[in-house]
């Protein structure tokens, strides 16, 4: 019944240390849950022509036909005894959504990007609650996924705006986390691995969740931390970067001028601690020596600051 | 998706967390009838409003007659009720719940939401109730006393339990009675997929009697298909027509006080550019959200409502593309501007999943929308548009 913390105890098995990223890497093996869907489809096709090898889809009911050129099978089971898949990427349908999560979850797969929308926030507790205190990562839903530049991608992000580098950059938000990304390549600043963790009341990952494998990757110098207005998650991630980050971290946190909505009842803001603004969240971040970008165009130029100068 | 008042009392109703009597009126005959037929010596009169703060606003009145319960209906129905939470001018009145009064020993406050930090519900009770609850738990945290809810288990006799000794109610009798209002209400957040579940106050009559003197229920949009009864007791006359138009066509649209129309993908990206065009002494007249799945025609339709809005002076489209592509967004610019005629400069920033098609369809269209090569080029363009076309 006690309220599960994040955990903080997570260590890259040996296999992992020295890789350049962290989560996926070239041989990561993909299969798309939903892959006869258009997204699903879509998206296979961008994946395949990024370079990550999609070797299995899953649509219950319509095995052994091909999507892109990929094998499709009834089950995620199936597909990874038939492929060796290790990493699934999502794109089931709301309803059925929760349950492709657990599936891929029950078949053993340990990496689960979920980029549907929309899907209701009571599944993702049960979800959450399934995949508690195993080693299973879930990112989204309701995200663009995750990306290793040059060597895998997992999800809708467009391509061609990544390059390799070792700035790791992490966000709630989809679109925003592609304008930053930009900005970072055209400084000729290169990507280790960009998450977007999703929007969503309920996410797999949280910042706090995944900033540890960023401090221990061999692969990534500095971080750039996209947050948003609502929530306590910016706020538990510069607790997090003021005792366990040594890496510089930059952060911008949207929403600053967003008017206050209407709103029904006070439940949400007493559990949030009143809070969630981003006044609130930008003190946070100072208070933890990270460094703040009052502008969205600013992000890219004042990660290149923080690097050249080597401080947080 | 909010309930009124009188429609989350009679889920209540129906999962047995116990409401005091009532009924809705449209018309103060009606009014007067309901109070008639409900008995008693004195009744409450409520506003049917998607609004906190009605009881400050005047919205909520007393009376002691049914010809008072008719008077009050008359000089409330038809006519806007202004809260902290409404805006200047307010929402008109258009049905009433009429309740019999009931006598009250104690108030106070109870509600079940979900907690972010732990990605679980959590049942919310305090001592003072039928007060402003955030007030409460900002100036005094430890009054607020929280239940976390494990998703298997459900809530716990022990749970309700500890938060009706919390609120000082002793005894066998009124522990089942605590308990049972408290996983009644439980079951109602669970089955029905609410977002907020909340009774404030939360009245113990002098009869012993727990009841939810008022009600709120906030439903997750998400979950709406699985509660097709629920869906159907949306009251459009609570949205903004605009934005339920753009709701209507899967976008999502915000009206706002400034001059620049905004068209952009992605709620992240939304409240950005909203930040830096203020950052660079502008103001939106609106939002657009375009999304990832909108088609030529949904992005189309969508900007008509937008250059619609009198108070635009400049439009600033960014966009950057995802799932949604560059060309689908040029297609539906260009598209609903052979539709309205409008004069008002447009800037446009685009990138993304196929942005060169869509910059060369904006090129060659011949429509003069000026260009911008990043943010911070399109904001202090637009603002300066914006400025020089206000004068």
């Amino acid at each position: 019944m006690k309220p599960r913390k994040p955990s903080f105890v997570w260590r890259p098995r040996t296999l992992d240390e020295g890789a350049m990223s962290i989560l996926i890497d070239e041989n990561t093996r993909v299969v798309c849950q939903g892959i006869t869907g258009q997204a699903g489809a879509f998206h296979t096709r961008q994946c395949l022509d990024y370079g990550t090898k999609v070797v299995a889809g899953v649509s219950p009911g319509k095995a052994g036909m091909r999507v892109e050129g990929v094998p499709v099978f009834d089950a995620v089971a199936d597909a990874v005894d038939a492929t060796g898949a290790n990493a699934s990427m999502i794109f089931v349908p709301a309803p059925f959504a929760a349950d492709a999560v657990l599936e891929a979850h029950a078949s053993g797969l340990r990496l689960i990007a979920c980029i549907t929308e929309g899907i209701p926030t009571l599944d993702m507790i049960k979800v959450k609650r399934a995949l508690r205190s195993t080693p299973a990562v879930l990112i989204g839903p309701n995200c663009p996924g995750v990306i290793s530049p040059g060597k895998c991608k997992i999800g809708i992000m467009p391509g061609y705006i990544h390059s390799p580098g070792t700035v790791a950059v992490i966000s709630r938000s989809g679109t925003l986390t592609y304008e930053v990304v930009h900005q970072l390549t055209r400084l000729g600043i290169g990507q280790s691995t960009c998450i977007g963790i999703g929007g969503d009341t309920v996410v797999g990952s949280a910042f706090v969740d995944l900033l540890p494998r960023f401090e221990d990757d061999s692969g990534t110098t500095a971080i750039a931390l996209i947050g948003e207005i609502g929530g306590r998650a910016e706020q538990d991630a510069a607790s997090f970067i003021r005792a366990h980050v040594s890496k510089p971290v930059v952060a911008f946190v949207s929403g600053k001028t967003a008017p206050r909505g209407k709103r029904m009842g006070h439940a949400g803001a007493i559990i949030s601690g009143g809070g969630g603004t981003a006044a609130e969240k930008i003190e946070a971040f100072r208070q933890a020596g990270v460094t703040v970008a009052e502008s969205p165009a600013d992000v890219g130029e004042t990660v290149a600051a923080v690097i050249g100068s080597g401080r947080r | 998706m909010n309930l009124h008042e009188y429609q989350a009392k009679a889920v209540f109703r129906s999962y047995g967390v116990g409401v005091p009597r009532g009924g809705v009126a449209g018309t103060p005959d009606e009014a007067r009838d309901v109070a008639r037929s409900l008995g008693g010596e004195v009744w409450a009169v409520k506003a049917q409003i998607h609004a906190g703060g009605r009881g400050k606003g005047g919205g909520i009145r007393l009376a002691r007659s049914p010809d008072e319960v008719f008077r009050h209906a008359a000089s409330m129905l038809g006519a806007p009720l202004v809260t902290h939470q409404t805006g200047v001018a307010g929402q008109i009145v258009r049905k009433l719940l009429v309740e019999r009064g009931c006598e009250i020993e104690r108030e106070h406050y109870l509600g079940v939401a979900i907690d972010r930090s732990t990605d679980q519900t959590v049942m919310l009770a305090s001592r003072e109730g039928g007060v402003e609850i955030e007030e409460v738990a900002k100036r005094s945290p430890e009054k607020i006393l929280t239940e976390q809810i494990d998703p298997v288990c459900g809530l716990m006799p022990f749970q309700t339990r500890r938060i009706a000794f919390g609120l000082d109610m002793r005894g066998e009798r009124a522990l089942k009675r605590a308990a049972d209002f408290m996983s009644a209400l439980h079951r109602v957040f669970m089955e029905l997929d609410c977002s907020i579940a909340e009774i404030n106050p939360l009245v113990l009559t002098k009869n012993g009697e727990l009841l939810a003197l008022d009600a709120k229920l906030a439903l997750d949009d998400s979950a709406l298909y699985r509660h097709p009864d629920l869906a159907a007791m949306l009251d459009p006359e609570e949205e903004d027509p605009t934005e339920r138009e753009a709701k209507e066509s899967s976008l999502s649209y915000v009206s706002l006080d400034g001059n620049i129309g905004c068209m952009v993908n992605g709620a992240g990206l939304a409240m950005a550019t909203m930040d830096i065009i203020k950052l660079h002494g502008g103001e939106p007249a609106n939002f657009l959200d375009v999304g990832g799945g909108a088609n030529t025609e949904q992005v189309k339709s969508a900007f008509k409502i937008l250059l619609r809005d009198d108070k635009v002076r400049a439009v600033l489209i960014n966009i950057f593309g995802g799932i949604m592509k560059c060309d689908t967004i040029a297609k539906g610019i260009l598209g609903a501007l052979e539709e309205v005629r409008f004069k008002a400069p447009l800037v446009a920033r685009l990138e993304g999943t196929n942005v060169e098609i869509g910059r060369e369809i904006l090129a060659r269209s011949g429509v003069g929308i000026v260009t911008a090569a990043d943010m911070r080029e399109a904001a202090q363009t637009v603002v300066r548009l914006a400025a020089a076309n206000s004068r």
